[in-house]
């Protein structure tokens, strides 16, 4: 059997999926920080996307169960403390399985969250820009609420954060 | 010395939100439209998930002897060490969104000063919780400046409901007499006056956009005391309420 690598782990993790929102893997949605081999398995640390996010304990066992099956390793997954989830760490691929998933994807922050985020933002379902800010809070923590005026719709916006 | 200072701070705080946490939580299937039901549920899971980050710190770094869920559901009340601000029942919108926009500069200034914090786990969560602070502020300031344009009624209830609150507010801000030296010596935080000097010019641009009057501050009575343990009579009816399940059996495993 050849020796299992990080490589590997990584792509298991890709298999898992944020209960959330099912279209998008706990890599690039940025909750992985690291992940390293140990003498008898491996270490894979994560972060929650909010603090009081609900799923955390469930994406942990998730991934510890996918990577047992996937690769018959011992598996330890450990909350990272030291590092603070940001809305830039999702990739921008997964910015697009949003977009296409019906939720609006959050702009790159730049000199921290400003209401300027939340202004016309991109309607998901028509492209139209004509759009404004219903609530700052959804159906999920990391969601908010906005009106499209020109196709009418109600959408949500994956929220910016940092 | 201390750790009982840092045992004190973490308390006071994590009793601040769990108590506001579950008031906020009073607004689920009650709030005056949707948006609201759901922002003030919302912000509930925040302030409830920022309270079980602070009791967990306290178990792990062995500040207290039971663990975090004994801590926060089992101490009697003149334990708790929350203020008389996040005690009192909703009543009406008026009072609990003034509330909510008063207490969460609050948070958002402690927190903001908790970044150069010494102790590192404080340190860490505010970097966390501060984002999510922002959506706070920004939907209270949205409304408070909604409402208070709104119309007589409308302006005359925000103003009232500032008056009627601004004392307790100022509560929040109540120093610790035995450990409030020792925290600002040793950098854990700059202590309660300065972070009350940095909530009032916090909370005022968004008054006087508002055209709301803030209440001569140097007049208010301040309501002290919860961080002592006194607490207002609707204290201990609410741990009760939120303790009910939880105590039929301290020791069912979930």
């Amino acid at each position: 059997m050849s020796k299992i690598t990080t490589e590997d782990v990584y792509k298991s993790l890709e298999q898992v999926m944020d209960p959330e929102i099912p279209v998008l893997n706990v890599v690039e949605l940025g909750m992985i920080t690291s992940v390293s081999m140990t003498d008898n398995g491996a270490e894979v640390h994560m972060i929650p996307t909010f603090a009081a996010c609900p799923a955390v304990t469930y994406i942990q066992k998730n991934i510890r169960e996918k990577l047992e099956a996937d690769l018959h390793i011992s598996v330890t997954v450990i909350v990272d403390k030291h590092i603070a989830w940001e809305s830039n760490r999702i990739s921008p691929e997964a910015k697009e399985k949003l977009s296409a998933f019906g939720i609006a994807p959050p702009r790159k922050v730049v000199n921290g969250v400003s209401e300027e985020l939340f202004v016309a933002v991109p309607c998901p379902h028509c492209g139209s820009t004509d759009t404004y800010l219903r609530a700052p809070f959804g159906s999920t923590l990391c969601r908010a609420i906005h009106f499209c005026k020109s196709c009418g719709q109600i959408f949500e916006h994956f929220k910016p954060l940092d | 010395m201390l750790n009982k200072a840092l045992t004190d701070l973490l308390t006071k705080m994590a009793d601040d939100e769990l108590i506001l946490g579950h008031r906020n939580s009073e607004w689920t299937g009650l709030g005056p439209v949707m948006e609201e039901d759901i922002a003030f549920s919302s912000m509930a899971q925040d302030k409830i998930g920022h309270a079980w980050a602070l009791y967990n710190t306290l178990e792990e770094k062995q500040l207290i002897t039971q663990s975090a869920d004994m801590f926060a559901f089992c101490r009697p009340e003149n334990e708790f060490k929350c203020s008389h601000l996040v005690e009192l029942p909703n009543a009406g919108y008026d009072f609990s969104l003034m509330r909510h926009f008063l207490f969460d500069h609050a948070e958002a200034v402690r927190y903001e000063s908790l970044q150069d914090s010494s102790f590192e786990p404080l340190r860490n969560l505010s970097k966390k919780v501060k984002g999510e602070l922002k959506y706070h502020t920004l939907h209270a300031n949205a409304w408070v400046l909604q409402l208070s344009k709104g119309g007589e009624e409308s302006y005359d209830r925000m103003q009232t409901a500032l008056n009627e609150i601004i004392g307790l507010a100022a509560g929040i801000f109540e120093p610790s007499k035995d450990y409030e030296d020792i925290l600002i010596a040793e950098k854990v935080y700059p202590g309660e006056k300065a972070l009350y000097t940095r909530w009032l010019e916090s909370i005022y641009p968004v008054l006087v956009k508002a055209s709301l009057n803030l209440p001569d501050v140097a007049a208010l009575t301040p309501g002290y005391g919860g961080r002592q343990g006194k607490h207002t009579s609707y204290l201990a009816p609410l741990l009760k309420e939120m303790g009910e399940v939880f105590n039929l059996d301290v020791d069912a495993s979930w």
